[in-house]
């Protein structure tokens, strides 16, 4: 079991990378009123065969070679059912896949979401080569972070750079801090 | 709210002066495992530990980059220095700490810290 749901979340997109997807979506969603914490990943990989997709939930099952077993999903399932939440994935070779986690905002057993500035940090400036959407949202506030905005505006300047990795941790960290207003989930 | 507008600053700062990174044979390459045996065992903290310090330095001639499993599970957190001309060096049980000495000694020294490799760990066992 990973400590964090930001570390399934990078776990996952991880997965995406490997899919070869060139845009990556995650959304993070809290509703007191509804009392859920949902979290998206979808990308436009490769996708899974119906034949994969009915296995990717078993630990048992890897696409890898260097070991025999593939407990990133299996994992983040466990992760969500625990709260008495909801898992699906969905998946079209040649188009994608959609990863959806429904954790309960307020189970004793939901782990923290801990650090998404991390995440996706680590996520856009190790892979240049990628696009990435992502949006935190809490009881109607809201912020984005669109890595082809950001492209927009650099030109050619590379997302990876010094300057712009440390603008990004600050964006991410002061927009979130403004979402939560107080207490972090 | 931060807005995106900063960007416009930092693109016009570095206009002409960009010194991208040249994939040619001066460069060292630090690899950390991010797959989930990686990542569950910490590998997050120590990818971004060793980012920023080489990054802080302005080291241009190392890119700290990422893969999947390498099929050693047990020894995660793992990150492989892979210098022009040299051997590659396997550290295992990475810890951000452990990572620091790793940049301090070798990154920026050229010593190998023999203590932290995959040989030292395995003769350990024995």
């Amino acid at each position: 079991m990973l400590p964090e749901i930001s570390l399934h979340i990078l776990d996952v997109a991880e997965n995406s990378v490997r899919a070869g997807a060139t845009l990556v979506r995650i959304e993070v969603l809290a509703d007191t009123a509804e009392n859920t914490l949902s979290v998206t990943i979808a990308d436009n990989g490769c996708g899974m065969s119906e034949e994969q997709l009915a296995k990717v939930e078993d630990p048992f099952f890897t696409t890898r070679n260097t070991r025999k077993v593939g407990l990133g999903i299996p994992f983040f399932k466990q992760a969500a059912l625990a709260t008495g939440g909801s898992f699906s994935i969905r998946s079209k070779e040649g188009e994608g896949t959609v990863t959806k986690a429904v954790f309960v905002l307020d189970s004793i057993d939901r782990m923290p979401l801990g650090d998404m500035t991390a995440t996706i940090h680590t996520l856009v400036t190790c892979h240049e080569e990628m696009d990435l959407y992502y949006r935190y949202a809490r009881d109607g506030r809201a912020f984005t972070l669109d890595t082809r905005e950001m492209r927009e505006i650099l030109g050619n300047v590379p997302l990876s750079s010094p300057e712009v990795s440390r603008f990004l941790k600050e964006y991410l960290d002061e927009n979130r801090r403004e979402v939560d207003s107080g207490s972090a989930l | 709210m931060k807005s995106l507008e900063e960007l416009r600053a930092i693109r016009e700062k570095m206009q002409g002066k960009v010194g991208f990174r040249s994939e040619d044979a001066t460069q060292t390459r630090v690899v950390v495992g991010m797959a989930t045996c990686g990542i569950a065992s910490g590998a997050r903290p120590v990818l971004t530990a060793l980012a920023d310090a080489v990054q802080e330095e302005g080291l241009n001639n190392i890119n700290v980059t990422q893969t999947g499993c390498i099929g050693l599970c047990q020894y995660e957190p793992i990150v492989e220095v892979m210098e022009p001309g040299r051997e590659k060096v396997t550290y295992v049980k990475m810890t951000p700490e452990k990572a620091m000495e790793v940049f301090r000694l070798h990154l920026k020294g050229g010593q190998v810290v023999t203590k932290y490799t995959l040989a030292a760990e395995q003769l350990g066992k024995e």
